[in-house]
């Protein structure tokens, strides 16, 4: 399988390759790890004229504490973060998340600023960053801003990234005494997520929610906190029939996903029952 | 056209290529590597596995330019003397039936103990859950992993 023809940069510094996105905008396509892009572009279903390849711009790949956060590097692959010590203790669920994704190569090569960026709405890392109430960083040549997760999934493909900004970095705040989980509904276990619940609780004495930040991947058009169930949760005691009333509200609001793997009645079965299992799973982590 | 510089089982090579030519088609067609094989050439199979930089990765997911300045090992490079140890195991295993997955199913092992000598079966299935093979059910190529772990630390520790 050929893509189509496509004038291909391999930038070395974040500046030039801002300077070749600012001209190319439109037209043109950020190559991070590949594992999405090159397959749509295969299927012609992408079809760039400009290919931005950011895999040789050395500083875009870290982990690294920043006061009470964890930074991240856009281009540091799933495989680097389900192996860092920091995450796994200060930012576990980016962890437990990164090691669920695909399969050992896809791991290997993919990025968590490509996966965020490219906004696939039954990827598993958007539920994750949702749910660890992360912020991401858009430079483009003349300064940067910052973007809340909640605001940065926009719709299927679609971000809140302007043409001419790239995703440089995510920062998570560390997490250390939350209770983290991300669990997902797949055909098999490499696939994408018929329906994936990240969860961050934080617990008080008898099971009292303090704080709960939830992510759903798979069931609409892009990922999104389900904010009527993390209200409903907020400041309750957490049991059985209290966490499974409140699940039933993961889809509200919500014009839940239709296809070949599960019509929209039964992915907001799963959405319900995935996600009082997360919260339960969570609670016992 | 772009000109790439890379590193193939220790050999260098330099080629002119095509943007949109696939790192798969370039070890098959330019550098004539034909042991990697082109399975569904869309990064389910695994057929195309190969190494790069020391991680096990889908060639088929590469553009060829990306693997500018790259240090690759294919299933042509593991053998030094005869078989590898891996490769031994796979057929007194019986863990290859038509054989179209077996580079990739072998590279994907040898990532594996590359980083993880002594793998459980656990690990071991995990290390080739991006591998697919059709005929022998797995069973096969994971204990000719297992084996091939053991057979390895033991002409280590002579």
């Amino acid at each position: 399988m050929y893509p189509n023809r496509f004038e291909y940069f391999a930038p070395t510094s974040l500046q030039e390759a801002l300077s070749l996105l600012s001209i190319y905008q439109d037209e043109a396509k950020l190559l991070a790890g590949g594992q999405s892009l090159l397959s749509l572009m295969k299927l012609r279903l992408a079809n760039p004229k400009y290919l931005i390849d950011l895999g040789h711009i050395a500083d875009l790949n870290y982990i690294r504490q920043n006061g009470d956060k964890i930074a991240i590097g856009a281009m540091t692959t799933y495989a680097q973060i389900k192996d860092s010590e920091l995450l796994r203790k200060d930012c576990p669920l980016l962890v437990k998340t990164a090691s669920v994704v695909g399969d050992v190569q896809v791991r290997n090569r993919g990025t968590i600023g490509g996966s965020l960026s490219h906004a696939d709405p039954a990827a598993d890392m958007p539920a994750a960053v949702l749910a660890s109430g992360a912020e991401l960083k858009a430079v483009h040549l003349n300064g940067e801003r910052w973007i809340k997760a909640e605001e940065f999934f926009v719709t299927t493909f679609t971000t809140a990234l302007a043409p001419n900004e790239i995703l440089t970095e995510i920062r998570a705040p560390t997490l250390a005494g939350h209770k983290t989980i991300y669990l997902k509904a797949a055909p098999r276990p490499t696939d994408f997520a018929i329906v994936g619940i990240a969860a961050c609780l934080r617990l008080g004495p008898n099971n009292r929610c303090e704080g709960i930040a939830m992510g759903v991947t798979g069931a609409s058009d892009k990922a999104y906190r389900p904010q009527a169930l993390e209200k409903a949760l907020q400041g309750e005691k957490l049991d059985f029939y209290t966490i499974r009333e409140a699940a039933a509200r993961v889809t509200e609001g919500i014009e839940v996903n239709e296809n070949i793997h599960a019509s929209s009645g039964f992915r907001s079965h799963l959405a319900q029952v995935y996600t009082a299992r997360a919260i339960q799973t969570a609670m016992n982590s | 056209m772009h000109r790439i510089k890379l590193k193939i089982n220790g050999k260098g090579f330099e080629h002119e290529v095509d943007s949109r030519l696939l790192l798969i088609h370039y070890l098959r067609e330019k550098a004539r590597l034909t042991g990697t094989h082109v399975g569904c050439d869309t990064g389910n199979c695994g057929a195309c596995t190969i190494i790069f930089n020391g991680k096990a990765v889908k060639s088929c997911m590469i553009l060829a330019v990306q693997a500018n300045g790259a240090e690759l090992t294919t299933i042509e490079g593991i053998a030094q003397n005869g078989f590898h140890p891996i490769q031994e195991s796979f057929m007194d295993k019986f863990a290859v039936q038509c054989g179209y997955c077996t580079p990739g199913m072998i590279m994907s092992a040898h990532a594996l103990l590359l980083e993880n000598p002594d793998p459980n079966e656990t690990e071991i299935r995990e290390a080739i859950e991006g591998n697919l093979c059709m005929c022998t059910g797995y069973q096969q190529i994971v204990e000719a992993i297992s084996h091939a772990a053991k057979k390895i630390g033991r002409s280590e520790k002579k």
